[in-house]
């Protein structure tokens, strides 16, 4: 069974080209535009690992790891954090959210792959 | 369907121009002085994404130039930076460039850096950077070639302070590297053998990180052994806390990867978890075969399972997750966590939009003109036949005809986008034209949401430009004078556009100090347009502005002095079936007013019969239809008659007399006039022989087969296969023999 992944982004072209990456490995793409959108499809999905975004509007990267393993039912979700900045701190405040790890945009498809695999097994 | 990546770069520079208007929205509030956080936000996020995208396909002018832009956007989020009128400026220009660099991109066309770097500059100045090699490290940063880990300390992840010390690199340094493949160079050189002591920290499990699938992915690289003892005390398995940390593996990995590898495997669990990888000089493991390091009570907790080598079964869910390895790997009992993705969740993308070739709908309101034209003719059919109005095929006919004229409005709707875009184009022009003349002006919009005709917007784009141009550099007065005249130092240019009457109405309109008309008289005397000292009313000393060849400006200016007259505006405006009009007021302003038709495809007409011809006239133009009587028809010298309609006269147009299809007529009571009304409020009564019918007709150009035809706007075909005219009656009424004199002065006498 192939894995099932949420990427949530407010980039269009980003959100394409994390659905290319992940259906071309074989990975079930389940996507949200932010947050709140990504809040509201784990209402009916338990992906394997989910990829967020930082900055999106309404709720931001933060705020929506931060919710996600408030709800006992997705507590430990694998959470990447996708990041153009490589800045340690940004990585540090990802990590005090909850994320599990990151990924650096612009990302290499079979870089995320891998990371997927790092916390999917 | 062609290379995915190709369609997402397509769609990427789509969502570009999404995120320069939401950029400029934010620029636009932030310059009325909402400097707050989300503004803000808003306009970092647009710069972000823009970057963020253009890193992805290697576009480094871009991503380049957005960085310097982020940077600064950000300072100002950060509060370092404070929000004043000279930096919104700034940013604007931005965002100018910005959008340049867009284009650039999609064209594959490097901009001139003659016109980023003095750009670059200020914004380097604002944010204090100097620039130079830390911006070039940044580039490389977002270059989408994969980067790899480069620390030379190699044996220093022995904790967690020492492994974020390595870390704590500055920005500017290449990202890490998790791809990491090894070499296929090395597989040929000699196999080392690591110790790695790893003791997870509760942190790693909260986290969502499993050491099973960190345990996997060493053994990917070589052959892995494994040993595990407790780090504390062990509870009873009662007392046992899912996420407490008690456990220390110890693994010896024999590999040929690079210890770069080794340590990307770790590299999420880095800081969460005591760490060292160590070479050993023997290559032989140093717990040969060692799996027994616990008593055999606790081989039953799931700990023990994810000491066992990931080619095992496992038992049970490893603690800190509730992930279990994928279905291959997990032994029969184990329960699937994932019913939801078994279940194909229902897709949740949310596509908002669909890309469709323009083309593609083309072809569709081709489609639907022929349908329209079809529909016609089967109503004229049936209409030969002599069939009864309530008879199946009649009421059937109704029915196809409201549903084609769904069908047309529906087609009509995809082609058509809101004026925004092109409004905010227009910002920029201000601002230019603001810098060239050193005027300091800002535009307002209005009515951005109103839509229009794809082509028609992009046929607006220059006359608008002009327009704009002329409304700053021509329209406004100098600071100091309107400082004299008692109005603020900023003029202002209004672009506004809004539906009226099944028409667009889109207004260029300056607080400036009006068209100077005794001036603007001389001129078109001097030039010879018109004689010396005739009178002329207001508004047609207004409209010899668009005359060929009239120019206001005493000297070009290097801004609106391009060659380009209003007359070229004009018939801009006319090749898309629209009207222009002045109003202007001494001291209060001048507004361009340009009237547009929805759409190029379809209108609703009044067919009229005139001699033998059949004939076309717009139903918008129409205010009313009129039997003449004989009371309402008063001559006005030899050759003209105006017609009085609820107490105002109206000049009365002989259609067939006008395209000369017979003489005037002696008299004129009794005959049909159309009410035509134009949007400058001037009116005519215009004779036909009769009216035929009023329908939806196919708009065929004439213009590129025969060039203008005056009082022509298009040419139809008629349900019978017959083509009619389609008349413009603003153009028949100016071209009209005896022009808009009578009318004039009958409305100075009113």
């Amino acid at each position: 069974m192939s894995i099932s992944v949420l990427a949530v982004d407010d980039s269009r072209t980003m959100r394409d080209m994390l659905r290319l990456a992940l259906v071309e490995a074989g990975m079930d793409a389940h996507l949200a535009e932010d947050g709140q959108d990504g809040l509201e499809v784990l209402d009916q999905l338990k992906p394997d690992a989910i990829i967020t975004d930082i900055n999106m509007p309404r709720l931001d990267g933060f705020g929506f790891i931060d919710a996600v393993r408030g709800i006992d039912r997705l507590r430990n979700i694998p959470i990447l954090v996708l990041t153009t900045e490589s800045a340690e701190e940004l990585k540090a405040k990802a990590r005090r959210a909850g994320a599990t790890g990151w990924i650096v945009k612009p990302f290499d498809p079979e870089k995320l792959v891998r990371a997927l695999r790092m916390v999917t097994g | 369907m062609s290379d995915p990546m190709q369609e997402i770069r397509a769609s990427f520079f789509i969502e570009c121009e999404e995120l320069l208007e939401a950029l400029h929205d934010g620029l636009e509030a932030m310059s009325d002085g909402a400097a707050d956080g989300e503004t803000i936000n808003i306009v970092f996020r647009a710069v972000h994404s823009i970057k963020g995208g253009a890193g992805a396909f290697s576009l480094d002018q871009l991503v380049g130039f957005a960085h310097k832009f982020e940077n600064a956007l950000d300072a100002v989020r950060a509060g370092t930076l404070s929000v004043d009128d000279g930096l919104v400026r700034l940013f604007f220009k931005c965002g100018d460039i910005l959008s340049d660099l867009v284009r650039a991109s999609r064209d594959d066309e490097p901009l001139d850096t003659a016109i980023t770097d003095p750009v670059i500059a200020e914004l380097l100045e604002v944010t204090g950077d100097v620039g130079g090699d830390e911006e070039a490290a940044e580039e490389v940063d977002f270059a989408p070639t994969a980067l790899s880990l480069d620390l030379d300390d190699i044996g220093g992840l022995a904790g967690a302070d020492d492994a974020m010390a390595d870390l704590a690199l500055p920005d500017d340094l290449p990202p890490l590297d998790i791809a990491g493949e090894p070499d296929p160079d090395e597989a040929a050189e000699q196999e080392t053998t690591y110790r790695i002591v790893f003791s997870p920290e509760p942190e790693l499990y909260a986290g969502g990180n499993e050491p099973l699938f960190l345990f996997r992915l060493l053994q990917e690289l070589g052959k892995v052994e494994s040993s595990v003892e407790a780090t504390a005390t062990l509870p009873a398995l009662d007392e046992l806390q899912p996420n407490a940390a008690l456990l220390t593996w110890t693994l010896t990995l024999v590999t040929n990867a690079d210890v770069s590898a080794v340590e990307e495997v770790f590299e999420f669990v880095d800081g969460l978890c005591g760490l060292s990888i160590e070479p050993l000089s023997d290559d032989r493991p140093e717990h040969p075969g060692e799996e027994s390091g616990l008593p055999a009570a606790e081989t039953t907790t799931p700990i023990e399972a994810a000491t066992a080598t990931p080619s095992d079964p496992l038992p049970a869910d490893p603690p800190g997750t509730s992930q279990p390895a994928p279905a291959g790997d997990a032994g029969e009992e184990t329960e699937d966590p994932r019913p939801a993705a078994a279940s194909g969740a229902k897709p949740v993308a949310k596509s908002a939009t669909v890309r469709v070739d323009l083309e593609r709908i083309d072809r569709l309101v081709n489609l639907v003109g022929e349908l329209v034209i079809n529909q016609a003719m089967l109503a004229q059919s049936v209409a030969t036949a002599g069939l009864p109005s309530n008879s199946p095929v009649s009421s059937g006919l109704d029915e196809f005809q409201h549903l084609t004229r769904n069908i047309q409005e529906s087609v009509m709707m995809i082609r058509a986008q809101p004026v925004k875009s092109l409004f905010q184009r227009m910002g920029r022009i201000v601002r230019e034209a603001s810098t060239a003349t050193g005027k300091d002006a800002r535009l307002v919009t209005d009515g951005e949401a109103t839509e229009i005709d794809k082509t028609v917007i992009e046929r607006l784009s220059d006359p608008l430009t002009h327009m704009i141009r002329n409304a700053v550099d021509h329209g406004l007065e100098t600071g100091e004078q309107r400082v004299a005249a008692g109005k603020p130092e900023r003029g202002t240019v209004r672009l506004s556009a809004a539906h009226r009457s099944g028409r667009v109405v889109i207004e260029v309109a300056d607080d400036g100090g009006g068209i100077n008309r005794a001036r603007v008289q001389s001129i078109a005397e001097e030039k010879g347009l018109i004689a010396p000292g005739q009178s002329l009313a207001d508004q047609e000393i207004d409209n010899l502005l668009f005359l060929p060849g009239f120019s206001t400006a005493a000297e070009v200016s290097n801004l609106s002095g391009r060659g380009v007259g209003m007359d070229v505006v004009k018939s801009s405006i006319s090749a898309l079936g629209g009207r222009i009009s002045i109003t202007s007021t001494p001291g209060r302003g001048t507004c361009f007013s340009i009237s547009l038709p929805l759409t190029l495809a379809v209108l609703d007409g009044m067919v009229v019969g005139v001699e033998d011809e059949t004939m076309v006239v717009p139903l918008n133009a129409i205010a009313e239809t009129l039997t003449l009587s004989e009371t309402d028809i008063r001559p006005l010298g030899p050759q003209t008659r105006v017609v009085l309609v609820r107490d105002a006269f109206v000049p009365l147009l002989d259609l067939g007399a006008e395209l000369g299809y017979r003489a005037p007529r002696a008299d004129y009571v009794g005959s049909i006039a159309l009410l035509i009304s134009q949007e400058d409020g001037s009116r005519a009564a215009l004779v036909v022989d009769q009216i035929e019918d009023q329908r939806q007709v196919v708009i065929k150009g004439l213009q590129d087969s025969y060039g203008h035809v005056p009082g022509v706007a298009a040419a139809t075909i008629l349900g019978d296969g017959q083509i009619a005219l389609i008349l413009d009656p603003a153009d028949l009424i100016a071209n009209a023999s005896g022009k808009s004199a009578p009318e004039t002065a009958l409305q100075k006498a009113g």
